[in-house]
């Protein structure tokens, strides 16, 4: 064993040597900024993801337009992780070590995060992942820019408990069987229980990846929601899955009115590809919508239909993820004057831009941005309706006070804390 | 000096509408609560929903269904709520109450009036009282419901005159419990609500168990929500009537569910039994010939909706033929161009033709993109029969029923009773001998691989009816497809119904007891012992062909 470890070494130390060399000599010779795209272009995934990789094209090249960064032409870098969750790993250590890029934009299930974090952690590279998630991680290569738990889920079921919403009494929670649904769900149940909802008055259910046969758990759902208290549905389910469950939904007559159901992973897109008439009422919680009036985003619509060449392509949440954390990056390279990660790391913190929905977004030292909460109704155009939002910029958590052990921690990535999950400081 | 002069135009035609109007005072608090409804709060524009119900003016109706279509707006310029019709390019507005004509104005110039769930609510429960005596008994029926959810005491005696004139059988029983679920809200008498309790009790469905089982659910004092033991008494007694009653039809709507289920599988792997059971190809491609009809489907759709709107509830019923056609097509191209070189060796069989579903799904990604697309139920496919105690038949499960029924029975004609179905059959079960015969063996092959691919792209045409049009469509359905035939019985029909009717119910059975994940697991074990026991699955075939 021994034997064996030491041979790896006399191994590994060279070549790791090497490569050091090799990638000292390919800094010097850049003349361009390298920025990586990670979306799965092709597999499950690609129908979400291939609109972000779009999305940072864009971005890259109105950038350009406008002289680059520090001097230098930006240049993307595209790779494709197939929806495969490993081969995100090998694709992000390909775009680090031999792409040499100095910054990733990508990401979208919490599987493919997860995979590639040790990787960003051991290269010390950057993450921006675009994608509301569950929570419960910091890490200090990666900058959260979708919503945690406490600026999407939690907000949207206290509208529904509220009198706007409808005061439900009772819950049903749905979602797709895998950790952003299940972890989403412990907060939820964590919370709604916090606020005095008996064990009886939740139903939780799951169903596995791509489930297309939904007779028989809508038919349970409004079994559940014949108890005599006002029910709702909170959804985490994700992808293909979605469409069969609205199409029976609307199948089998279940209105908004009556049992309003809310998701947390349907926007504009996914939407697309429904008749949304007999969905109208159902509701969305996110930090945007398409249907937000504010010139920052009519210019935004309008540059993307332009640069993807078709009036009838929407926009959506994590693309404006996707433009806040560049814009951020870009400010925060100006401000550092180099691409240095752990530079950049630093001049991120407390950056400000101003979002697509009018606020100013503003990275903490935590890694999680403030954003807005929006609560919108789905239309019979394939549209969400704001009926509720918060009156102002919500920041991000990344531990849940609702989950007792996640609630003593803290994640905080500026001296003297710089640590994603700690009870106290690690330096005095 | 026109403006000034419209403006006194405008105030005289004012005097005018106010002068003949018999009501001037419920008038123009009709116009204020209008003006309300522009409001930012809720719980204002509620309050003015209900004020203009109240008042009983003229054209109130016409407001409360301007606003649930989304038609009234603010005009930024002077905050006026305005009805606004869209022509060509702007809108013409006008008084909402009055519709008389207020000009025209660009979409900019105008905020739509906000609107949630728990207004909606409320408006279609205010509409829902002022159409109770509709001449429609559709609106009729929908008005007692409306009713039914949050009854008013002032509507007792609305319904009851209502109820008393009533002669359509449809829509008396309808109107009946409506007027028992306001009884029971607002009766004197504890025995009035008790009696009204017990004419609810006649009813099944779950809006009725829900209203009942709320009188019965305590308050954190362990208090009952309803105070009369009397009513309380009768609620139980009629909600162990009602599970009595409901249990039977739970049972029917779940077997309805499991057949639909089966219905799909069948749809989906009756393609397969031709190339993976008669032919014995393992065709990892499948999936993708369903999708591929899936997306003939979409197309079709789409060039009717631009060119022939008119036939757009056909357009399912023409996709069935073209999607054969094209996904046969391809059949024939991959029979020819790749499966004929690797007969008899499945292993590479299995990966060529894994390799091909995936360059067919990158293909259809190019094409037409990533993201899903829309393709619309016809108005004969949307909706559902209610059963007894709330199980519902949907319309699009229903036809997908009948239609792989349709589909196997035609197979099998095709199989059984035409030449080509005879040559098929001889050259599955001895090669050399139908050769012998003058049989074009390679053609045979070819044409009954494009058989069984425009099969699958006729399942296509269903499965766009009930799920995702994406590239990923036939993934989902791949490994179900070989569970059915295999346990049904490689090479047999008979055995592919049976196979996926057995799967179809027993998972949507198992489902109801376990959750969806667990329910898929226990099949698939149980499949996997079952092939253990019978290699050849329910229906093995017995002969020659069995050794080739």
């Amino acid at each position: 064993m021994l034997k064996l470890s030491k041979a790896i070494r006399r191994i590994v130390v060279p070549i790791a040597a090497a490569g050091a060399l090799v990638s000292a000599t390919a800094v010097q010779a850049a003349d361009t900024i390298k920025v990586g795209v990670l979306h799965s272009l092709s597999g499950t995934m690609a129908i979400s993801e291939t609109t972000l990789k779009d999305t940072m094209l864009m971005l890259i090249d109105e950038q350009n337009k406008k002289g680059g960064l520090l001097g230098k032409k930006l240049e993307a870098v595209v790779v494709d992780p197939a929806s495969n969750w490993p081969l995100f790993a090998e694709k992000a250590r390909d775009l680090i070590q031999n792409k040499k890029v100095d910054v990733v934009f990508g990401c979208w299930t919490s599987v493919s995060r997860k995979s590639v974090l040790p990787v960003f952690e051991e290269l010390n590279s950057m993450l921006f992942y675009p994608v509301q998630y569950e929570g419960e991680e910091s890490s200090r290569n990666v900058f959260y820019t979708g919503a945690a738990p406490n600026q999407q889920a939690i907000p949207a079921v206290e509208y529904l408990m509220g009198e706007d919403g409808g005061s439900a009494k009772r819950w049903v929670l749905l979602g797709t069987d895998y950790v952003y649904p299940r972890t989403t769900n412990k907060i939820l149940r964590a919370f709604l229980k916090a606020k005095g909802v008996k064990e009886s008055d939740i139903m939780e259910k799951y169903t596995p990846f791509g489930h297309s046969d939904w007779q028989t758990i809508v038919a349970d759902v409004k079994k559940f929601a014949s108890a005599g208290k006002k029910t709702a549905v909170v959804s985490t389910i994700n992808g293909d899955a979605n469409v069969p469950f609205y199409k029976e939904l609307g199948n089998q007559g279940i209105k908004a009115e009556d049992i309003p159901v809310v998701a947390f992973s349907v926007g504009e897109e996914e939407l697309s590809g429904i008749d949304t008439k007999p969905l109208v009422g159902h509701l969305a919680a996110w930090n945007y919508f398409m249907s937000v009036e504010s010139p920052e985003n009519k210019d935004f619509i309008a540059k993307w239909q332009k640069f993807i060449k078709s009036k009838k392509r929407v926009t959506n949440d994590p693309m404006e993820a996707h433009y806040i954390g560049f814009k951020m990056w870009t400010q925060a390279v100006k401000q550092a004057g180099t691409t240095n990660v752990d530079a950049v790391r630093q001049a991120m913190y407390g950056q400000k831009v101003k979002s697509l929905t009018g606020t100013v977004a503003e990275m903490h030292p935590n890694h999680h941005l403030s954003k807005p909460v929006l609560i919108g109704e789905i239309q019979d155009n394939g549209q969400f309706e704001t009926v509720w939002k918060t009156k102002g910029p919500v920041v991000g958590d990344a531990w849940s006070n609702y989950i007792p052990e996640s609630a003593k921690l803290t994640a905080n990535w500026k001296f003297p804390w710089v640590c994603g999950n700690c009870q106290k400081p690690k330096h005095f | 000096m026109f403006e000034k002069l419209s403006g006194l135009l405008a105030a005289f035609a004012c005097i005018c509408v106010l002068s003949t109007s018999p009501v001037v005072a419920q008038d123009s608090k009709a116009v204020d609560l209008v003006q309300d409804l522009g409001s930012r709060s809720y719980s204002k524009i509620i309050k003015a929903v209900n004020g203009l119900a109240a008042t009983g003016v003229n054209g109130v109706e016409g407001v409360l269904n301007a606003y649930l279509s989304r038609n009234l707006f603010v005009r930024k310029s002077d905050k006026r709520v305005v009805f606004a019709k869209k022509t060509d390019s702007q809108y013409r507005l006008f008084a909402p109450l009055t519709r008389q004509s207020l000009g025209t104005a660009k979409r900019s110039d105008l905020t739509k009036l906000r609107l949630n769930n728990r207004l909606r609510r409320t408006l279609r429960a205010a509409l829902g009282g002022l159409t109770l005596r509709s001449s429609d008994p559709a609106q009729r029926i929908k008005a007692a419901n409306v009713v039914f959810k949050a009854p008013k005491a002032s509507q007792v005696s609305i319904l009851k005159k209502v109820l008393a004139a009533e002669k359509d059988e449809n829509v008396r029983p309808v109107i009946e419990r409506s007027l028992a679920a306001a009884v029971l809200a607002h009766g004197a008498t504890s025995k009035a609500r008790a009696e009204a309790v017990i004419v609810l009790g006649t009813y099944s469905d779950p809006d009725v168990s829900a209203r009942l089982k709320s009188l019965l659910i305590k308050d954190s004092a362990g208090r009952f929500a309803e105070k009369e033991p009397l009513v309380r008494e009768a609620a139980q007694k009629a909600l162990d009537e009602i599970a009595e009653r409901v249990a039977i039809w739970d049972f029917i709507g779940k077997l309805f569910q499991g057949v639909s289920l089966g219905s799909v599988l069948l749809l989906a792997a009756i393609g397969l039994a031709i190339t993976f059971g008669v032919m014995g190809v393992i065709n990892m491609a499948h999936g993708e010939m369903v999708m591929i009809g899936a997306y003939t489907t979409f197309v079709i759709q789409e060039i009717i909706r631009t060119s022939a709107p008119a036939f757009f509830d056909v357009s399912v019923i023409i996709a069935i033929p073209m999607a054969f056609l094209v996904a046969g097509a391809f059949g024939v191209a991959i029979e020819r161009g790749i499966i004929r070189y690797l007969y008899g060796r499945p292993l590479e069989t299995l990966l060529a033709t894994w390799g091909l579903s995936l360059i067919l799904q990158q293909m259809v990604r190019t094409i037409f993109g990533p993201t899903n697309r829309e393709v619309g139920n016809p108005s004969w496919m949307t909706g559902a029969i209610e059963l007894d105690g709330g199980a519902l038949l949907t319309y699009n499960r229903i036809w997908i029923i009948v239609f792989s029924v349709v589909v196997l029975v035609l197979l099998a004609l095709v199989l059984k009773k035409t030449a080509f179905g005879l040559q098929m059959r001889a050259v599955t079960q001895n090669r050399r001998m139908a050769s012998a015969m003058g049989i074009r063996t390679g053609w045979v092959d070819a044409m009954t691989f494009g058989l069984g691919s425009g099969v699958a792209g006729v399942a296509g045409v269903a499965l766009s009816q009930i799920d995702n049009v994406s590239p990923n469509l036939g993934q989902a359905y791949i490994v179900d497809s070989f569970m059915v035939v295999v346990f049904g019985g490689v090479g047999n029909l008979l055995g592919t119904l049976f196979g996926a009717l057995t799967l179809g119910v027993a998972n949507k059975f198992l489902e109801a007891w376990s959750g969806a994940v667990l329910a898929k697991i226990f099949i698939l074990v149980a499949v996997i012992l079952f092939i253990q026991k019978r290699p050849s699955g329910i229906f093995a075939l017995k002969g020659r062909a069995v050794d080739s």
